[in-house]
């Protein structure tokens, strides 16, 4: 089959590589009909990410239809829809069964690794280096879906592919980012970054309650397509904090959502620091949108994290955190829990998640598609491909 | 180094042998991993000792004889084969199991694995104790550093696949998986 394969720093090309095979007996194999490119693959890209192995298959937001199934699969059979979370879940340690599914305990296979970078391993993720579980990824013609019988969500005829691809991964995540805000009536809440998970975001964030959503980024597509979704934007230029105190009447918003992570850019002088700091490798991530948000959240309210952070931080403001008692709520999407729900969303016409997708490439395009979604070139918000 | 151990005869079994590995002695390694099944499975599993190399990387063999005495072949990482036999020295079925080479192994040791109940009843707590007492000169030491650097990770690996094994039947994989060319 085709298949997507990371060679390096901005090198990724499509090669032939063998079809995957049942490796255990709660795997399925999906012959992959949609797939699309993450924010995060660009740390993948941008070579953030340690363990990556040359020829590592990407990929972790992918549907399709079921070819094979293990023999203890027993809620799928060949020819099913499905929609694959981009988490891997056994549904059956105590993470799992406490619905912590990007916190499964048997689903990394280079656990040891993992416990030693991060403290504990974490679930495995598809196409997102060994330290989560190096499993290839879906950006190809077929996948293997370990747990078959945990996560993938069965779509019905009649929804086109666009319509619940997003389900994979950015569309909880942006739910779960805005539900971790606990929002009360009347609240605004302020999200840095509208690229695609920022855009769910926002939107997420009126779905559940929110009087006022205020959007920073500093990209006129990306602006206008959440100013769409009814956001107040904000054109981040290094007076960010002010521009949003005013806007909020001196108080700050409820809570705050970062949805950028660790490659923020940022003109004002820490985010200068952070760059330096990270190109000589003093520091590895760069929380230049983390800080502001600590910065400007109200008194007692959420900072929410789901942008992607891998290192450690350099001059973060815990004591301004602490001194405004906030609660900061972080980490990768417990996807399961939100299929089904937001798959009833899409059907009863609340939402059409297909309205970030702004480039539609065949899978051989995709070093191309790759380029063009980090570069933000021709306006690029979401790519997705077809095989 | 030659394979000089390779060259031994294991097809000894001697009653009344004597264990190798003297209190206080070999390089020690404690690993704890909470296994939600109860410790009277979880023992069971363990002690039928031929299940061993289903999680235990490195153990190619362990081969029960009746009579508390075990035949057990391990392949280094680095491809040596060697071999020992062992006693269990203690059994307390649903609690713990304790077991030490006979003279002769190609590398003392000697192991304990506890089962007690986890708190808030989220299964068993396995705690495993092994030592390694390579004998001395230059040879000892190289298959020191065999053991010792890579003994910890070995252990930490093997109980996650224990767990994995117990708790789902399945150890993750991604053996054979499709990847592009280097």
């Amino acid at each position: 089959m085709r298949a997507l394969c990371w060679h390096g720093k901005e090198d990724v090309r499509v090669e032939k590589v063998p079809d995957p095979k049942i490796l255990n007996p709660h795997d399925a194999i999906v012959r992959i009909t949609t797939t699309a490119i993450c924010g995060s693959d660009l740390h993948l890209y941008d070579g953030f990410v340690p363990a990556m192995e040359e020829g590592d298959i990407l990929g972790h937001e992918f549907m399709g239809e079921v070819v094979e199934v293990g023999s203890e699969v027993k809620n799928l059979k060949k020819g099913d829809r499905v929609v694959v979370p981009f988490t891997i879940s056994c549904g059956r340690c105590f993470f799992c069964r406490k619905k912590l599914w990007a916190l499964c305990d048997n689903t990394n296979p280079s656990a040891y690794e993992s416990e030693l970078e991060e403290g504990y391993p974490a679930a495995g993720l598809y196409g997102y280096s060994h330290m989560h579980g190096g499993y290839a990824g879906g950006q190809a013609e077929y996948a293997r879906v370990p747990f078959a019988d945990v996560g993938p969500l069965k779509i019905p005829e009649g929804i086109p592919d666009e319509k619940v691809i997003f389900l994979s991964d950015i569309f909880p995540t942006g739910y779960q980012a805005a539900e971790n805000c606990n929002i009360q009536p009347g609240d605004t809440v302020a999200v840095w970054g509208c690229g695609p998970v920022g855009q769910f975001a926002i939107k997420s964030a009126f779905l559940l309650g929110a009087e006022r959503v205020l959007a920073i980024d500093d990209v006129p597509e990306r602006l206008e397509m959440a100013r769409q979704s009814g956001a107040h934007t904000v054109t981040s230029n290094g007076h960010t904090f002010e521009e949003i105190k005013e806007l909020t009447g001196g108080m700050g918003p409820d809570s705050c959502i970062d949805a950028v992570g660790l490659e923020a850019h940022g003109s004002t002088t820490d985010a200068k620091v952070d760059k330096a700091k990270a190109s000589v490798k003093l520091a590895t991530d760069r929380p230049h949108v983390l800080r502001q948000a600590i910065h400007t959240c109200r008194k007692g309210g959420t900072v929410s994290v789901p942008g992607v952070y891998m290192g450690a931080l350099d001059k973060f403001p815990f004591g301004m955190a602490f001194g405004k008692g906030l609660n900061v709520r972080m980490g990768q999407t417990h996807v399961q829990n939100y299929m089904q729900p937001l798959l009833k969303r899409i059907e009863d016409g609340d939402i059409d998640p297909s309205f970030v997708i702004t480039h539609r490439l065949n899978l051989n395009d995709a070093a191309e598609g790759y380029r063009t979604f980090h570069d933000k070139h021709d306006k690029c918000i979401k790519v997705v491909m077809n095989p | 180094m030659k394979t000089r151990l390779a060259e031994k005869n294991y097809s000894r079994s001697r009653a009344g042998a004597h264990p190798s590995l003297k209190s206080g002695e070999g390089i020690k390694m404690e690993k704890a991993v909470t296994i939600n099944r109860s410790p009277d499975e979880i023992y069971s599993f363990w002690r039928q000792l031929e299940n061993l190399p289903r999680f235990m990387q490195h153990i190619e063999s362990v081969s029960q004889r009746g009579d508390g005495i075990s035949h057990w072949v391990v392949r280094t990482s680095h491809g040596k084969q060697l071999e020992w036999d062992a006693r269990l020295i203690e059994d307390k079925p649903g609690q713990m199991l304790s077991w030490q080479s006979l003279e002769g192994a190609d590398v003392d040791n000697a192991g304990s694995v506890w089962f007690t109940p986890a708190t808030g009843g989220r299964g068993t707590v396995v705690k495993v104790s092994m030592k390694y007492s390579p004998p001395g000169g230059k040879f000892g030491a190289m298959l020191a550093k065999m053991f010792g650097d890579s003994a910890e990770k070995q252990m930490s690996e093997d109980l996650f696949r224990l767990k994995s094994l117990l708790e789902t039947g399945e150890i993750p994989s991604t053996e054979g998986q499709p990847h592009g060319g280097a």
